[in-house]
């Protein structure tokens, strides 16, 4: 059935549709409405489920360990200052190897205080051991939560799925949401090989020494490193279910371009727009959104982006000192096995709409070396005054 | 692609009217997509709304900077904010003003359309007179003077009844004597 939702209430359907067993969330501004929603389908008793009214968005993570560790599957939502809030929650949900799927909206970080869309929320968090996901569109988001379930309790390690705060979360457009027959075919219940249980004690997370905790950590990585082939494959079965195939990385017209437009989230759209037009006037151009950026998807990407002389890159994030946070990622990714070069731009920060004449005016500097943005270590930072 | 914006204060509805547009649209085949600019997202501050209607997927997202039709749902916003920001002769200007003749004119716009929705909104029980709720009437009016692509009423209806929980009929009933009433200004 097609409705015209938002990402937030896209969000709480496929949690829904998902049968969780255990909410533990607590409201933020610009994800509230999805923690509204389940509350309220939980007391309506179309959701079975724990509703956790919790204190404080650590507390939230730490019930969501909890319940996920007694084999319940588990949901929570955040943002911004709630996510960092959790941060140490964070290692213990992915050290723990708990499937827990949590829905991030982007948000600026304060000072000063802002509402509005920014990833450096979500980005800071990148090595806490997460499975790192970012949404293009409302049926995205909703689709993203099905396949991260799939993902999550093949793997055993925790997902966030990142939406754009106002652009995705409070953003109405038409979703097709499957039924619940279809939804148990594709997902069926969580099946923990083991799980806390009273009647059968033993000992998670005790003390270990340097050489079981790094072997632990070693298994983690190659785990971790398997999930570029893992979503790859579950987002196969649910295209192959539903007809929607959400890749790891969407190329647009990359195979043949000169230059490639990167993003994540819902520039995507913006930077498909900027590479038609740049193509009409003549400039070899293409577009690519990642997907996952953890772990990054690093064959599906270089294999899209082998032919690309420059790839400039949005980052709406930055990593004081360093430059923005997909810049890095690009030039780890290809170092050694590509020559392009690699454009950083640091744009759509704190509310910034991103548009395709921003991306197409990026473009014509990282190719000509001049314009009147500012540089700044690595990245070029446009619409600043400094 | 058909773009509209709604201007409105927090809580006059400017939003849901802009989701109101998007189901109505939706009903009628199209791809829609609404989008708010909630600036400070204080009640009482200017805020607006944004619709993109297309017979594809909107790729663009965020304001729209040229929009086709631009819906103000507060007179006193227009000494506040330039309404006419963006518009072009071809563009239509809706505006709720106590009184047609007494309404500042708009040379920028194409077509300018003006409706007492104050008025109908309390005739109807909709809000107080200090804060009439005005955005399913001005709805109405849209329907009449918009006509590329034609928004059909009771596709207008349906939507209303699908985002307004409470006094359906009364938001209905609004909507009708709006699409009535509304006073169209052509240009030549």
């Amino acid at each position: 059935m097609k409705k015209v939702i938002m990402g937030t209430e896209a969000a709480a359907l496929a949690a829904v549709l998902a049968r969780v067993q255990v909410v533990a969330a607590y409201p933020i501004t610009p994800q509230t409405v999805t923690v509204e929603e389940l509350s309220n389908y939980v007391a309506t008793g179309e959701l079975e489920a724990e509703f956790l009214s919790v204190e404080s968005e650590h507390s939230a993570m730490a019930a969501c360990v909890g319940a996920s560790a007694t084999g319940c599957r588990t949901f929570t939502a955040t943002s911004s200052h709630g996510l960092a809030l959790m941060h140490e929650m964070l290692h213990h949900a992915a050290g723990g190897r708990l499937p827990i799927v949590m829905l991030n909206a982007n948000r600026a970080l304060s000072p000063p205080w802002n509402l509005y869309c920014d990833h450096t929320d979500s980005l800071s968090q990148r090595d806490t051991g997460w499975i790192q996901l970012y949404c293009s569109d409302v049926q995205d988001v909703l689709d993203s939560i099905l396949i991260a379930y799939k993902v999550a309790e093949q793997a055993m390690l925790p997902i966030m799925i990142n939406l754009d705060g106002f652009y995705l979360t409070h953003t109405s457009e038409i979703v097709d949401i499957p039924s619940q027959m279809e939804v148990d075919r594709y997902l069926p219940a969580y099946q923990p090989a083991e799980k806390v249980d009273p009647d059968a004690p033993s000992t998670y997370g005790a003390v270990c020494g340097a050489d079981l905790y790094a072997s632990l950590k070693c298994r983690r990585q190659k785990d971790m490193l398997a999930v570029e082939e893992a979503w790859l494959e579950a987002a196969n079965d649910f295209a192959n279910a539903f007809g929607r195939l959400h890749p790891t990385v969407e190329a647009y017209m990359s195979e043949d371009a000169e230059v490639v437009i990167v993003t994540i989230g819902t520039a995507g759209g913006a930077a498909l727009l900027a590479a038609q037009s740049l193509r009409r006037e003549g400039v070899a151009a293409g577009s690519l959104r990642l997907g996952l950026i953890r772990p990054f998807p690093k064959r599906s990407f270089t294999e899209a982006v082998k032919g690309a002389k420059h790839i400039v890159v949005l980052d709406r994030d930055i990593s004081f000192g360093a430059e923005g946070i997909v810049a890095q990622e690009i030039k780890a990714c290809l170092y050694g096995r590509s020559f392009a070069q690699v454009h950083g731009f640091v744009a759509g920060i704190g509310g910034n709409d991103i548009t395709p004449e921003k991306l197409i005016e990026m473009v014509r500097q990282a190719l000509s070396g001049t314009g009147d943005s500012v540089f700044l270590g690595e990245s070029t930072w446009v619409e600043v005054i400094v | 692609m058909l773009g509209i914006r709604i201007h409105g204060r927090g809580g006059q509805g400017a939003v849901v009217a802009s989701k109101i547009l998007a189901k109505a649209y939706f009903r009628q085949g199209l791809f829609v997509q609404a989008f708010p600019a909630f600036g400070m997202e204080r009640r009482g501050a200017p805020v607006a709304a944004y619709v993109r209607v297309d017979v594809t997927r909107a790729r663009a997202r965020g304001e729209i900077t040229n929009p086709d039709v631009c819906v103000v749902l507060d007179p006193k916003l227009l000494e506040l904010v330039d309404v006419t920001k963006g518009l072009a002769s071809e563009s239509i200007l809706i505006l709720n003003y106590p009184v047609a003749s007494n309404a500042p004119t708009f040379k920028a716009v194409g077509i300018q359309a003006v409706v007492n929705a104050n008025e109908i909104a309390l005739t109807h029980g909709l809000g107080s007179r200090l804060a009439p709720i005005v955005n399913t009437v001005i709805l109405g009016a849209y329907a009449k003077v918009v006509r590329k692509p034609l928004l059909e009423m009771q596709n207008l209806i349906e939507a209303i009844k699908e985002s307004v929980p409470s006094k359906q009929k009364q938001n209905a009933a609004a909507a009708y004597q709006a699409y009535e009433l509304v006073e169209i200004q052509e240009k030549i």
